[in-house]
Order: C-alpha cells, then structure tokens, then sequence
C-alpha cells in the first residue's frame, strides 16, 4: 500500500521511556546503523556500465564489473561529489585524502573475491544528525563516518531447487556507507534516523530513497545492558530494507538477548538474519570462521585526493536541507514546529507547499490553512486513489485559488471538500466548478433572512421548545436553513441573523 | 612473524586452496623464508609515519559519469561454466 503520505515516524510519537521491563529488572538498548545508500548515479562506481534498476539480468555488466582478468576500475567523478555533498549534509568533517580499500571475502556475486570499499581513510569523517520528537524535544544522532563502496551482485536462491542464479547489473554500483554511533536508544529512534537520513539524501538528490528497490538499507548493531553499565555484546542483523521491519528486528532481537542475559546467559557476538514473514532473528551460518576481510589499499587506484576548491564549489550547490527549511517554515509563516516538520520530511512535500502559497501574494496570511488543506485534504485524497504528489491532478496554483476562494469568503469550507474532490476527478480549476455549479456563497443578508423567516415560520413548535430554553435546537434552525440554501449560506451571518430574529419573538 | 600450521591451514582455508600436507611444509618454509626477508624492514624507525597507500605521484584519474551498454548478456555469460535464464547459476548457497 502507498503510504507516502502518512506522518513521518518521528512526529508520530513522543519518546516514550527507553527502558523495557526484564523479569529481575529494566533493560536498555544500544542501537548503531549501518545505512547503505545507493549514489543515484548513471553509471557505476569503476565502470560506465548503466545502474538502471530492473533491466534483464546480467544486461548492465562491464568486464570490470564481472572482474575479467587485466580489467582496471576507474572512478566516477559524480559518485564522488555526491559522496561529498552527502558528507556535508550530515553536518560531517569531509577528508580531502582519502583511500580505497580490498574487503576480502569469497561470495557468489562478488566476481572479484573483494569489496573495494574504504577501510582506514574514508571520505567522509565524523557528523551528526538531528531528530525531533513530537514533544518538541530533539537529539542529535552522531555520525561515524561515510565511506564510498561497490555494492555486489543479487544471488536469487528461490528460483531453482538446486542453483543459486547470480545477477550482477547490481555489481560495482556505487553506495555510500553512512554509520552512526551507537547513540539510538529505541526501535522508535531507529526509524525517525533512518526517516530524516533518507530526506536529507532525497532533498540533496544523492540517492533516491527506494527502500523497496534496495536503495537504501540498513544493517543493525544491538545490545542490552542495565541502564548505566558498560555497552552488552552486540549482534549484527543484516539488510533490512525496510522502516517498519528494522523496527521489528530490534525489538525481537532484543527481546531475545534479553532473555538469553535473564536466564543466565551470555550473548555471543553475531550477525543475524531477520526472517520478514516470521519477525524472528536467527544467526547467519557459517559463523564458524569469524569475518577476516584483510583489508588493504587497492593497488589498482591511487588514493583519492580532493581539494579544498571542489568542496568549496560543491559546498555552495547544496540546496536547501529540511531543518533549515523547517526553521525557514516557522519564521516566515508563523508554522508550528509540528506542522513545519510535516511539510518538510519528504521534498516534494515542501516544494508543493512553496509552490502554493506562492501562487497568490494573499495565500502567505493564511499559511496554516494551506498546510491543513494539503497535508489532510489533499494527503487523504491522494492516498485514497493511490497516488503521488508529484502527479497530483490538484497543481499547487489550482489549490491556492481553492483557498483563495475560502479565504475570500466567496465558498464555505465544507463545499470547498467537495470543491477539492471534484477538482481531482475533472481536472477542472476551482473557479470553473464554483462558476459552473453556482456554489458561491451567499452572503446577501436579505436572501439569508428571507430563507430564515421560511425556516421560522415552518416550524412553530420548535421555536416554542427553543424559547422555552432548548438551546441545542439552534443547530436544527441552522441545519434546516442551510439545506435551504443548499449550503451556500455564509455560516457565521446564518447564525447571527438566526439568533437576532429568535430572540425577537421572545 | 612465524608461520605455523595453523595460520597456513587459515591461510588456504580464506583463500579456498586445499593443502596437502606435503604442501603445507612447503608453504611454511617459503612464506616464513618471505617474511623473513621483509622483516629486515623492522630496523626502521617509522614511529608518527602514516601508511603509504601508493607510491606513485600522479592523481587519481575520473571519469565523466556517462553510462555506456559495451556487452550483451550472452557475452558476459560465455565463459559462465552453467548459466539459466540469462543468470549465472551456481552450487546452491543457503543464507
């Protein structure tokens, strides 16, 4: 299902206490990322093959990238910028030397026997980012380090009961590898850093934030201890490419180490696998030999060198990142820091917002209008029908002289839903329809009095009961003149007038 | 540095050789005759030197990120020892 268009995780929920009951006593966790993350790039890392997603198998592969003997890699001067302007996005030291490195191991998408990645000196060093709660309280999430890496190639093993089949158009796609300290306390905290991680990416354009297609994914370090002790024994569950499943994973393994540490125990250090249809974790095989990558310097690429000119340069063509616009959002249009950070989690979000509101010099005044229309009226529509922002069949100037229409008095509120419905299916602007169907308000005192007088007359009894002090039948007066009018009354000088000529009976 | 049984049985296991045991011997004698020699560079004082990562003093050449399709699938797959449906195909890996 498209939920796109849910709340960011982060706004969902307040923090709630960090600890989980134990059977002897309160436990906490310690949570680190590793997030790979796709450079969205046309070609590879070290080579020109295309890194389209879905093309037939083995369609995008170099003889690099199949690691034919004699192949030599060279790099993509585009990965690197975006590594760069990654880097300063999370707010990170960016190295100007920098060096790849052989990760060695033996895989069957892994043609070379090695990963080159970055061991000792990577691209980018220490950051951090910034989550917010929905109690306004926020935490800075610490960054390691990013480094520049060949992904490998997809191994299929459901296919055939006794092969594994190997795609490598996967293989030597450039990922950036972004690790966090282990500052994250809660399955929660997980999500909300993977969240704002992944809108940073997407409002640089550096990656494209497909969690579905593999594009960003995350691998997870997990420990218990009691609260105030030394870090636990962590295990590793690998690759899980979604918000929801990472959530999931953390909360079993811990459950899980937990119990081991309860009963007794120890936890032995691990790397696990989430199994997504059962939500359990379970330790990879092969654990009898411990990963040893021998890492060392590749000696087909000279170490990466950039200057302090290019990171300059690329310094200044970073576009505005969500927590500034968020602060940009509160300052100018008096937003609160709730309805800021709605708008700005997902880009498209944000560039709809600033596309509406300035349609119409007048729309600026009425800004929290514009977020309610969009991010309720508009979101539940979109969702309704499955549908993006991006292609909504509402433009932003369509929806900006909807509200204009509201603002003005000319519709009420409520017919402008139906407005807004109609708008979406037809196509057609909001001026059109309310032309078209006649659904200006009115606003002519001696038609809304004349309707009132009707309403009055017709109903004797009622005004009696009303006068005698049942107030609650106000609402049947304004119900029943508002049918008349087929809703177009202006509802504030329906209620004035209703309540002047009641009480002069009286 | 020496080289034991142990570390050569690691050694050919990481790097998926099998050894005999006449083999091992022999590998013992030569890497450890190997490291031997490079140890002769312990006698330098390279305490506060950072790690060379190459010795060359040109830059790191780029390339301009264009994609460009240079082989079919069939092309790539020639030397496959099995391939199915465009794939590579493999011993089963469980994992």
């Amino acid at each position: 299902m498209n939920n796109k268009f849910l709340m960011p995780l982060y706004l969902l929920k307040d923090h709630m206490n960090n600890l989980i009951k134990g059977e002897k006593h309160d436990w906490e966790m310690v949570i680190g990322l590793e997030i790979h993350a796709q450079v969205k790039s046309n070609s590879k890392l070290f080579s020109s093959s295309s890194t389209k997603f879905g093309s037939s198998p083995n369609s995008q592969v170099s003889l690099v990238d199949a690691a034919m003997p004699g192949m030599l890699p060279v790099i993509n001067k585009y990965c690197v910028e975006q590594a760069v302007k990654t880097g300063v996005g999370l707010n990170a030291k960016i190295n100007n030397y920098s060096v790849f490195d052989r990760k060695n191991y033996f895989y069957a998408d892994l043609p070379q026997g090695y990963q080159i990645s970055q061991y000792k000196y990577p691209i980018v060093g220490e950051g951090k980012v910034t989550i917010d709660f929905k109690d306004g309280t926020s935490k800075d999430i610490r960054i390691v380090r990013l480094h520049l890496e060949q992904d490998a190639g997809k191994s299929l093993h459901d296919q055939n009961p006794s092969k594994t089949y190997v795609d490598l158009n996967r293989s030597g796609v450039a990922l950036m590898e972004i690790v966090s300290e282990p500052d994250i306390r809660t399955p929660d905290e997980a999500g909300m850093y993977i969240s704002k991680i992944r809108s940073i990416l997407m409002y640089l354009d550096t990656c494209d934030g497909n969690m579905q297609e593999g594009s960003l994914r995350a691998d997870v370090n997990i420990s218990v201890r009691k609260p105030g002790d030394e870090y636990g024994t962590r295990c590793e569950i690998k690759n899980l490419n979604s918000i929801k499943f990472i959530k999931q994973a953390i909360n079993y393994e811990a459950k899980r180490q937990i119990e081991i540490l309860e009963s007794g125990g120890s936890i032995e250090q691990n790397t696990m696998l989430f199994n997504t249809s059962t939500g359990k974790t379970r330790p990879m095989r092969n654990k009898e030999e411990a990963h040893d990558y021998r890492y060392f310097p590749d000696p087909d690429l000279l170490p990466l060198e950039i200057s302090k000119e290019e990171i300059g340069k690329i310094k200044s063509s970073i576009p505005e990142l969500p927590d500034e616009l968020k602060n940009k959002f509160i300052e100018t249009y008096k937003l609160s820091n709730y309805d800021a950070s709605v708008l700005t989690a997902e880009k498209q979000t944000s560039d709809y917002f600033n596309e509406t509101i300035n349609s119409d010099s007048e729309l600026k005044n009425h800004a929290k209008i514009v977020v309610n229309w969009i991010t309720s009226e508009l979101f539940s529509l979109l969702n309704k029908n499955n549908q993006d922002l991006i292609n909504s069949p509402v433009s932003p100037e369509n929806l900006g002289q909807l509200i204009k229409l509201i603002s003005t008095n000319e519709i009420s509120g409520k017919i402008a839903k139906d407005v807004l419905e109609d708008m979406f299916s037809s196509r057609k602007t909001a001026r059109q329809i309310v032309d078209e169907k006649g659904l200006q308000q009115v606003t002519d005192q001696g038609e809304i009095a004349k309707v009132i007088d009707e309403v009055i007359a017709e109903n004797p009894k009622m005004v009696e009961q009303y006068l005698a002090g049942k107030d609650k039948l106000l609402g049947f007066f304004v119900g029943q003149a508002m049918k008349l009018t087929k809703g177009k009354a202006n509802p504030k000088m329906l209620n004035d007038i209703l309540k002047q000529k009641l009480n002069k009976k009286n | 540095m020496k080289i034991d049984k142990n570390t050569i049985n690691k050694i050919a296991r990481l790097s998926r050789i099998k050894l005999d045991d006449k083999e091992s011997e022999d590998y013992i004698k030569d890497l450890n005759s190997i490291l031997d020699w490079v140890e002769q560079l312990n006698e330098v004082n390279t305490e506060n030197v950072e790690p060379l990562s190459n010795i060359s003093s040109s830059i790191l050449p780029k390339r301009e990120d264009v994609s460009k399709d240079t082989n079919s699938s069939e092309e790539i797959l020639e030397n496959a020892p099995d391939k199915l449906e465009g794939f590579f195909a493999v011993p089963k890996v469980v994992e």
